[in-house]
């Protein structure tokens, strides 16, 4: 990949996210794991618990709020991690360009293969945990503003942490505390449409931490970066 | 106009300086902290409702705003350091998070003590106990990232990166906790009717709780001084220290 002087930013934007996209479909295993485990994590709580649909149908926020909190987790490391055993994130950082745009494009590509399938597998598996009919509106929303919040905050973690040989279960405990307030707006907002009410509140917050993550992120992403890679 | 803190940031001198100012926080510690123990543990009156069992509020409540208030100190080091790239903030941040995570666990558990005889239960998921738990999970993520790099000067910046972005969360958090328990949970535990404290119940939290302080400053200042000569252990002035006192 040849990134030069006279590139514009957008098309510096655009060509990482093309680049990390044909990465992301070479190694199909990388994209098809995450979701494949978002699936088992999901059908675990119904032989836990229990098959009994009204008690399914209460806590379906929670388990698919929870079940994509951790697939996304565990398809955070491939976000910066064969960049920097090969040496093409150091590439970008010393590139000309600034570094937020670079990582904010390889952020978007990360939750185009991992964010983006899980709102289209949701609605399935919602079904199978009796979701109530008024929050699949609610539940797909939730997803759409919430999956890159936690792309987002989840870069920070993988940056922080991609020096460091172990640094999968660290990770976890990194970035999980950030998540808590995504799960909470978003499984209120679908509680909330099951009874019929408005969930426009809740789904302004999550768009709020949405923007808020979305221009302050790839900042500490870079810095944090800046430090792994030293 | 700053011109008087830069000898500060020289690690030698901050080593005395904060050896000379430790002997005077130690000091008022021992006065101020045990004249505040006893004086609220034994001589307080009772509270008319809780009994005696109110006492450990004398504990708890400094050790939770300590536990919070160490957080934004951490937060203020690693902002400076990140700003002004001071060595020695890096090193004050390091020494802060273990202090400041033993009192959210001390918080913690003699929140559950208290609640014990009063709500009749361990846990409840209040907002402000939730909030204190995840206030623990922050601070053992940053202890947790400091301890995974070799290079301690590294670790400072990686922890001092996520100190920040725990800080813009810890309000969102807050809230956000707070917004889940009165969705979630009807008004089932009565709060804990506070009525405004008398003066001699007052006189002693001030006591405590500046005892407690003082307590932290000493503790830091301590593990301050260790990681000064830690990270600076092959300069020649730690060398002439440790021939000097083994001497």
């Amino acid at each position: 990949m040849v990134i030069n002087n006279t590139l514009s930013y957008r098309s510096a934007f655009t060509l990482i996210i093309k680049r990390d996209l044909t990465i992301a479909f070479r190694h199909r295993d990388d994209i098809l794991n995450p979701i494949i485990f978002f699936i088992i994590v999901v059908t675990l709580f119904p032989l836990g618990i229990g098959p009994e649909s009204s008690t399914l149908s209460r806590i379906a926020p929670g388990i698919i709020w929870v079940a994509a909190l951790l697939s996304t987790l565990l398809s955070l490391d491939r976000l910066f991690k064969s960049d920097h055993n090969d040496g093409s994130l150091e590439q970008m950082l010393l590139s000309p360009h600034p570094v937020f745009i670079l990582m904010l494009a390889k952020i978007v590509a990360h939750w185009l293969v991992t964010g983006l399938p899980l709102i289209f597998i949701a609605p399935v598996l919602a079904v199978l945990l009796h979701l109530n009919e008024n929050s699949y509106g609610a539940l797909m929303l939730t997803l759409l503003l919430g999956t890159p919040v936690l792309s987002l905050l989840g870069a920070i973690g993988v940056a922080l942490t991609v020096g460091i040989q172990k640094g999968g279960v660290l990770l976890s405990l990194l970035v999980l505390p950030l998540y808590i307030p995504v799960l909470i707006f978003a499984t209120s907002a679908i509680d909330t449409s099951a009874m019929n009410l408005s969930y426009s509140g809740q789904l302004a917050i999550i768009a709020a931490l949405f923007f808020g993550s979305l221009t302050l992120a790839p900042f500490a992403v870079s810095a944090a970066l800046k430090v792994s890679t030293n | 106009m700053w011109k008087w803190l830069h000898p500060y940031a020289n690690p030698e001198v901050a080593y005395h300086f904060t050896g000379k100012i430790l002997s005077w926080f130690s000091a008022l510690t021992i006065i101020i902290l045990s004249t505040g123990l006893v004086w609220a543990l034994l001589f307080a009156p009772a509270d008319y409702q809780q009994g005696d069992s109110f006492r450990i509020f004398y504990i708890h409540v400094p050790a939770a705003s300590l536990s919070m208030g160490i957080y934004v100190g951490m937060a203020i080091a690693a902002f400076s350091s990140l700003v002004w790239q001071l060595k020695l903030a890096d090193a004050s941040a390091a020494a802060m998070a273990p202090v400041g995570a033993a009192f959210t666990v001390i918080a913690l558990l003699t929140g559950s003590a208290w609640g014990k005889p009063m709500w009749g239960t361990w846990w409840i998921w209040d907002a402000r106990l939730t909030s204190e738990l995840i206030l623990l999970f922050l601070y053992l993520g940053v202890i947790a990232l400091h301890n995974a790099f070799e290079d301690k000067n590294l670790a400072g910046k990686a922890a001092g990166i996520l100190t920040l972005v725990g800080v813009i969360n810890i309000p969102i958090i807050k809230y956000s906790v707070e917004w889940w328990n009165t969705l979630h949970q009807g008004s089932t535990v009565s709060k804990l009717g506070k009525p405004s404290m008398t003066i001699d119940m007052l006189w002693p939290f001030i006591f405590c709780f500046l005892g407690f302080a003082l307590l932290v400053a000493t503790i830091i200042c301590i593990r301050f001084r260790t990681e000064i000569l830690a990270r600076n252990s092959i300069r020649p002035w730690v060398r002439d220290l440790v021939i000097s006192e083994n001497k």
